[in-house]
């Protein structure tokens, strides 16, 4: 049934998405891809993939946002986003056919794809445009949050975390259950303040987006013009100087 | 929202199969219209063929029809499942409604209570179709009180407008008919002036800013989207042609939606024969014209809330 549950699930798995050390590599992105196209999800299907007009899915995708205008203030943020398995999700409610659910036990947000009758539906109702449609196949397809490696007994026990997390080399993605106060991402989250996405949406996402620090805005003074050297300085130190100054 | 025409011709289709199906079983119920065979054909094989169409129609923009009817399951939450059971159930008084008129010459006892029934499931059958629509807290110029009330209107005006000519085919017309299908395209005239207008009068429902949580920073602008080409979520949300058409459009939907049907009917009613038949057919034309134009916008007008992200 395309209900939510009943009651608050059990576990809420999700990902706390740090803004401050995230450097747009796009690796998440990239490592999604290629576990997800040979998991529950395969294909990930690209169409025109090698010329003009290339398009395809994928479960994460990376924005690059300058935020606070221009001079020494402005900052740019990169900007991972994949579903937020949100608690309200009503792109599992509108779904007619009961293939979109979510997991009573961990929240897990997921679409039956031999139930789907691909009618996009689900993607009409996603305000943070996270549902993909797969043309080939013609099913609805969306990050599972790695389902089929989290709880994978052949992995080794720190290898079951998404692959996006896996692949983050700035420790920029943090997985882990926002229902237990102790976890690392529900400390990570109450320290830096992590927050939800379009709040006004009232869907209520389990993710968090921890904001970027503030850091040193405009404070690295800018090169002064070098005292005069004394005169009689010879030449190499003179040399010297013109290339330090430099 | 991308338009899929796919999805234009089933709403239209089908809210005019419904409206003619509503109007048919009222006039004929209350001894309005003749129980005739070929009347009764005409009125329902009409009707029942829009609706059937429509239907149809709205299988070919899935990604796999003939799974189609897992979508009767989930009408506890879902609204286009609810319209889709709502669809299915109303072909069974309607058929039987148009059983008793086409092969047993009646539209009272039994069959007028079907017809009755008909005429109840389908308006249910449109107020859901609208409330697909409707319902999406993602899409403003959608999620408006006025959506649910113009399918609904229109369908009925666009049923008023066929039975009006067919009552005139089979010189079987009757003053009523006129007056409520003039009094359903104003109708249709207001809503859709409000409609219009409420939906410029109200902004975007999330910014930038609040989307991605960074306003507290100062102003938030796209610098780099995650790829050079468009995705799925730009194709079928960012759809931008109709934007810029939008004052243009809605004058020739207002001029071929109300203003022709309108002008064509009630010159009919001073008129009689070919010339009242004419005119019924110019306000069915122009009426398709009208209907797919407004449909048209209705979707390509529409700004999914998921776009801000993409700076647009």
């Amino acid at each position: 049934m395309t209900a939510l549950p009943k009651h608050p699930p059990a576990k809420r798995l999700g990902l706390a998405i740090d803004l401050d050390t995230c450097v747009g590599c796009h690796a998440c992105a990239t490592n999604c891809k290629e576990w997800n196209t040979g998991g529950i999800s395969a294909p990930l299907t690209d169409v025109n993939a090698y010329q003009a007009e290339q398009r395809g899915v994928w479960f994460n995708r990376v924005f690059t946002y300058e935020v606070g205008g221009e001079g020494p203030q402005a900052r740019t943020v990169h900007f991972p986003k994949n579903c937020l398995h949100c608690d309200n999700a009503a792109c599992v409610t509108v779904c007619p056919t009961g293939a979109s659910y979510k997991r009573s036990e961990d929240g897990i947000v997921l679409v039956d794809h031999d139930k789907c009758i691909g009618c996009k539906l689900c993607s009409w109702a996603c305000p943070y445009g996270n549902r993909e449609y797969d043309e080939h196949v013609g099913v609805m397809k969306k990050c599972t949050l790695c389902v089929d490696k989290i709880y994978n007994q052949n992995l080794p026990e720190p290898d079951r975390v998404p692959a996006c997390v896996a692949a983050c080399p700035s420790k920029a993605r943090h997985f882990g259950d926002f229902a237990d106060p102790n976890s690392t991402v529900s400390k990570l989250s109450r320290d830096r303040g992590g927050y939800d996405l379009a709040p006004e949406t009232g869907y209520r996402p389990t993710s968090k987006y921890l904001p970027p620090r503030p850091g040193q805005r405009g404070g690295a003074a800018a090169p002064t013009a070098a005292e005069p050297l004394p005169a009689g300085t010879g030449r190499f130190l003179k040399w010297v100087d013109r290339v330090l100054t430099r | 929202m991308h338009p899929a025409y796919s999805v234009i011709f089933f709403t239209t289709a089908s809210g005019a199969g419904y409206g003619l199906l509503v109007l048919a079983a009222i006039f004929a119920v209350a001894g309005l219209l003749p129980a005739t065979t070929w009347l009764g054909l005409v009125t329902t094989g009409l009707a029942l063929g829009l609706i059937g169409g429509g239907l149809l129609s709205s299988t070919f923009h899935l990604g796999h029809p003939e799974r189609a009817w897992r979508a009767f399951s989930q009408w506890k939450t879902s609204w286009l499942s609810r319209e889709g059971v709502l669809a299915v159930v109303t072909f069974v008084p309607a058929g039987l409604f148009a059983v008793g008129w086409v092969f047993l010459g009646t539209t009272t006892g039994l069959f007028g209570w079907m017809g009755v029934a008909a005429a109840v499931l389908a308006v249910a059958t449109v107020i859901s179709t609208s409330m697909i629509y409707a319902s999406l807290s993602t899409i403003r110029q959608w999620n408006n009180g006025l959506v649910p009330v113009a399918y609904l209107v229109l369908g009925l005006m666009s049923g008023a407008l066929l039975l009006e000519l067919v009552a005139r085919l089979f010189g079987v017309h009757r003053v009523e008919i006129d007056v409520v299908a003039i009094a359903l395209v104003v109708v249709g005239w207001l809503v859709k002036t409000a409609y219009w207008s409420a939906i410029d009068g109200t902004g975007a429902r999330i910014t930038l800013a609040t989307a991605t949580g960074l306003g507290r920073f100062g102003a938030v602008r796209l610098l780099e989207q995650p790829h050079t080409e468009a995705n799925f979520i730009m194709q079928e949300m960012g759809y931008t042609v109709a934007r810029r058409h939008a004052r243009s459009l809605r004058a020739v939907a207002q001029l071929t939606l109300f203003v022709v049907p309108f002008a064509a009917t009630v010159a009919g009613l001073w008129m009689s024969g070919l010339p009242a038949l004419l005119l019924a057919f110019v306000a069915v034309a122009s009426l398709v014209v009208g209907l797919l134009t407004e449909r048209w916008l209705f979707f390509a007008e529409a700004k999914h809330d998921a776009m801000v992200y993409y700076g647009r």
